[in-house]
């Protein structure tokens, strides 16, 4: 990864997704992504089996706690210009609202800040427009963490596969 | 049976494995309630499609948001006067240690009840209950 022209929005997307398992599961995709800002912007689609109250169809909070972290922890990525081992240390999030019921879901994070140890972040969740937001958040994250990062090869294989 | 009657009837019954069954997220988390010593546990067993980090491997950190906030309202539910879902104001997670591929267990506690508003303080642990791998503070709308 080198300069916002050169985002390789596939590679990214095949590494938010098809190596975290948890993340195909909501069917989470990549949609936008710029290093300056590190902004991450991603899709997660009306599904069903995501209901938290199966009278008014409404998402459960859980599936929206996990996008608003994953596109947190994509951020980060993004602000280093790699992919890093990292680790939620914090999450916040505030329902200023509802996901009406039956609709795609947004979210979209941006990284402001990092020191040698931790990332900050804050993020929307959305249907629409990110400027009305359904949820806010902000996250930290712990850098150089255990365990390492998801190589370019192992992406371009998985994608070939 | 429409939710209220499931409330009702897992809140008189004190089991609330019947309300767990009918919320389609808990079921994709594979979510079940256990009740130990006397006390309520829930636990959450190991499945793939939970995993976030495949390199580690450890749990997604959202599994872990998504369990707390759950058992908090179920929590809410078991322990409230009139029985309806709540719904969260505001959730904080806490991460402790990275989530391990195995079974993960959580009990949430009233910290203060309010007219509108009620606080639980819940726990997620694996091995040890004296060492969590995560915690939260969740605030409910319940009126």
């Amino acid at each position: 990864m080198a300069d916002d022209e050169t985002i390789d929005l596939e590679m990214m997307n095949a590494a938010l997704r098809d190596f975290v398992p948890h993340n195909a599961a909501l069917g989470i995709t990549l949609v936008a992504a710029s290093y300056t800002p590190a902004t991450v912007t991603v899709k997660m689609p009306w599904n069903p089996q995501l209901v938290g109250n199966p009278e008014t169809q409404v998402m459960h909070g859980g599936a929206i706690t996990t996008v608003l972290d994953a596109t947190a922890g994509a951020s980060v990525f993004l602000k280093l210009r790699q992919p890093a081992p990292i680790a939620t240390l914090d999450l916040r999030v505030d329902f200023l609202g509802r996901a009406p019921a039956h609709k795609d879901v947004f979210a979209r994070a941006e990284c402001y800040h990092h020191t040698s140890s931790v990332a900050f972040v804050r993020a929307v969740a959305y249907v629409e427009n990110p400027e009305e937001p359904f949820a806010t958040a902000s996250a930290t994250f712990a850098l150089s963490t255990r365990g390492r990062a998801i190589t370019e090869q192992e992406v371009r294989k998985g994608l070939k596969a | 049976m429409s939710v209220e009657d499931v409330l009702r009837t897992a809140k008189s019954s004190g089991d609330l494995t019947s309300l767990v069954e009918v919320i389609p997220y808990l079921r994709f988390l594979g979510v079940h309630v256990e009740s130990r010593e006397g006390r309520r546990v829930f636990v959450m067993p190991f499945a793939e499609h939970l995993v976030g980090n495949p390199t580690l491997p450890a749990l997604h950190g959202g599994t872990l948001g998504g369990l707390l906030e759950s058992i908090a309202h179920l929590e809410q539910i078991a322990t409230a006067e009139s029985p309806r879902l709540p719904k969260t104001i505001t959730l904080t997670i806490d991460y402790l240690r990275s989530g391990k591929t195995r079974d993960t267990y959580a009990a949430a506690k009233v910290v203060k009840t309010g007219r509108r508003v009620t606080t639980l303080q819940c726990l997620a642990w694996q091995e040890d209950e004296n060492a969590p791998i995560a915690s939260a503070m969740v605030i409910l709308k319940v009126g």
